[in-house]
């Protein structure tokens, strides 16, 4: 199977005013295409920062990283934004939905990136949210949704342009037990039917045991 | 949905913030144009004096008169066809003195001389047909044939309520007494620097039953042949009396107006400062509320950017949102000015012609309105635009 993510030797410093903080230290990972990733550790173990680097939402202080082919550690700005509305999906833990748009306005939002008529985005926008059970809730402003519902509204979002890979942080760490194993039956099918790479931050040692392997971090390096 | 829409919705995220920041720049730009209008107006009453017609007057100032003698020399030089008189007369209404309208005294010619400039809408009719003095309207028979009789403003009879043929009574401050008239004519203007809100009457009955005879003048107005000649005429007129006791100034019709202006001295210059100094006052308004904005939506703007919106998009949209408020209330405010202000009719008692505001003033409010929306915006949108995305996920709201 090809590789998807390759992490090389990568570092990540954080400033606090004089002081350096380090979170990576060296990390190198390998992810194939269509895998299901766990990525589990202590708090600080810089998990979160990991996600954030291969989804190119921060820069690495030092090293690679190459998503499907790109090295995006050397995109900035608008380059950069570009590829991530193409190749990224996000599934954040607070949902994240804007609260005065209704379900499908906020699953048109990446589509508004990209010349498509209103009626094909209103078409993409349905499929999507008929893909994660919602198709009967467009309407629906988030507040009139349920926590589960509003995870699934996001999922819906970060499918919407068809990114090859997912990534998830804490996915389901603001549900109850049912709803996040409905989100977790949700991903699953993603990766097993429509062949998403997927990248998950959890601590849940249930929800890990999802995914096709799982990476340890601790104190910025891999533990296992 | 759509970018632009995405910008409405946002505006409709806090209807009544939205609003009150709406109104509080539309009432800024309102007053903006409003104390604008009043500069617009003085400026247009110079502007509209007519190019035919001299001005004379003391040297010294508007208010020391001059002889009556001087009438005929003037008429006697080349190129002035009539010499009018004309003199502020100053009285009040007796019965409420702080209802105040202008009264001047005038003479035969300065009707015949203004004639283009109004029409009549009611006159009396003669109880015995006569003629009227050369060069004026046939319908001010029934005026000319009375000592007392006036002729009033359109806007003035409706203000006070009068009707043709009612007789009035002014108090004089500068000639002691009640002073009786009857109205017999009404006019409208046909020119906007010519006010509806004044009382004309005959110099005649003011100088029998004021001055005793003397016959003393406030401005004498010089209707001319050929404009071109005006500044020759002008400086001809002043050498004469030169010597004199009360040496002139003769000037255009335009610069007399100029000068009666600069009378109210740095009122132009404060309302610009007040002007502006609330215009101001609601850019910090705007500000402020974008900045509040700002920080209440930051998580989102990082949510905007990690979906793919470039920095400039969200630059962009921020700076929608705040153009969008303030242009929307700087257009009302402006047209609000341009409609209530001239619909009000409000011409400072008749000292200056009816309040108007440029389409040029409704224009910079305008400007200053999306200005104010630059400005306010800038900031917020900045700062939206360079947000680093894990800061603004970081924040919990």
């Amino acid at each position: 199977m090809p590789v998807e993510i390759e992490v090389r030797d990568v570092h990540k410093v954080y400033r606090r005013d004089t002081q350096e903080v380090p979170v990576l230290s060296g990390l190198s990972l390998q992810i194939q295409k269509g895998e299901y990733v766990a990525l589990m550790g202590p708090s600080g173990s810089g998990k979160t920062t990991l996600l954030n680097l291969i989804g190119g939402i921060d820069q690495p202080t030092r090293g690679s990283i190459e998503v499907s082919g790109t090295d995006i550690a050397k995109l900035r700005g608008a380059a950069l934004a570009k590829w991530r509305s193409r190749n990224i999906g996000f599934i954040f833990q607070l949902y994240n939905l804007i609260p005065v748009l209704s379900a499908i306005q906020n699953v048109e939002l990446p589509l508004l990136l990209v010349k498509m008529s209103g009626a094909e985005r209103k078409k993409r926008a349905t499929t999507a949210l008929e893909l994660v059970g919602l198709g009967d809730r467009l309407g629906h402003f988030p507040r009139q949704l349920s926590g589960g519902q509003e995870q699934r509204v996001a999922i819906a979002r970060a499918l919407v342009s068809d990114p090859e890979l997912l990534l998830a942080d804490e996915p389901t760490g603001d549900l109850d037990r049912k709803s996040g194993g409905e989100i977790l039956d949700l991903l699953s099918r993603l990766n097993k039917e429509f062949k998403k790479t997927i990248v998950m931050v959890t601590h849940d040692p249930h929800a890990a045991e999802r995914a096709d392997r799982m990476v340890h971090l601790d104190k910025g390096v891999l533990s296992n | 949905m759509s970018i632009l829409s995405l910008v409405l919705v946002n505006l409709g995220r806090n209807k009544r913030r939205t609003i009150l920041t709406t109104l509080s720049v539309m009432v800024g730009v309102f007053l903006f144009c409003a104390l604008g209008g009043v500069l617009d107006t003085m400026n247009r009453s110079i502007q509209l004096g007519s190019l035919t017609r001299l001005v004379t007057r003391n040297k010294i100032s508007l208010v020391f008169p001059m002889p009556y003698s001087y009438r005929d020399r003037l008429a006697a030089v080349p190129g002035i066809r009539r010499v009018g008189i004309q003199n502020w007369f100053g009285g009040v209404d007796p019965k409420d003195p702080h209802n105040f309208f202008a009264q001047f005294a005038v003479d035969d010619n300065f009707l015949a001389i203004y004639r283009p400039d109004v029409e009549l809408v009611e006159y009396s009719t003669p109880q015995v047909e006569t003629g009227v003095p050369e060069g004026n309207d046939p319908r001010l028979a029934s005026f000319f044939q009375e000592q007392t009789a006036c002729i009033v403003g359109k806007q003035l009879m409706v203000k006070n309520g009068w009707k043709l043929g009612q007789t009035i009574t002014v108090s004089g401050t500068i000639y002691p007494g009640d002073w009786p008239m009857t109205i017999r004519a009404v006019y409208v203007a046909k020119r906007k620097n010519f006010g509806e809100q004044t009382v004309f009457f005959h110099f005649k009955y003011l100088d029998e039953k004021g001055m005793g005879g003397s016959k003393s003048i406030g401005i004498y107005v010089l209707d001319l042949a050929n404009p071109d000649q005006a500044a020759t005429i002008a400086k001809t007129v002043d050498a004469m009396f030169v010597n004199s006791s009360a040496a002139t100034l003769t000037e255009s019709e335009q610069a007399f107006q100029a000068g009666f202006i600069s009378m109210y001295g740095n009122v132009p210059f404060v309302l610009r400062v007040i002007g502006l100094a609330i215009v101001f006052a609601i850019l910090l308004v705007a500000a402020n509320t974008m900045m509040t904005t700002f920080r209440e939506r930051t998580s989102e703007f990082g949510v905007l950017k990690t979906l793919g919106f470039a920095d400039s998009t969200v630059f962009g949209i921020v700076l929608a949102e705040a153009a969008l408020i303030t242009l929307g209330g700087g257009i009302a405010g402006a047209l609000l000015a341009k409609l209530l202000i001239e619909g009000s009719g409000f011409s400072m008692n008749g000292f200056l012609p009816p309040m108007s505001v440029y389409w040029s003033t409704v224009l910079v409010g305008v400007g200053i309105a999306v200005l104010m929306g630059a400005v306010s915006g800038l900031i917020p949108a900045w700062r939206a635009a360079n947000l680093r995305i894990v800061d603004a996920l970081r924040r919990v709201d």
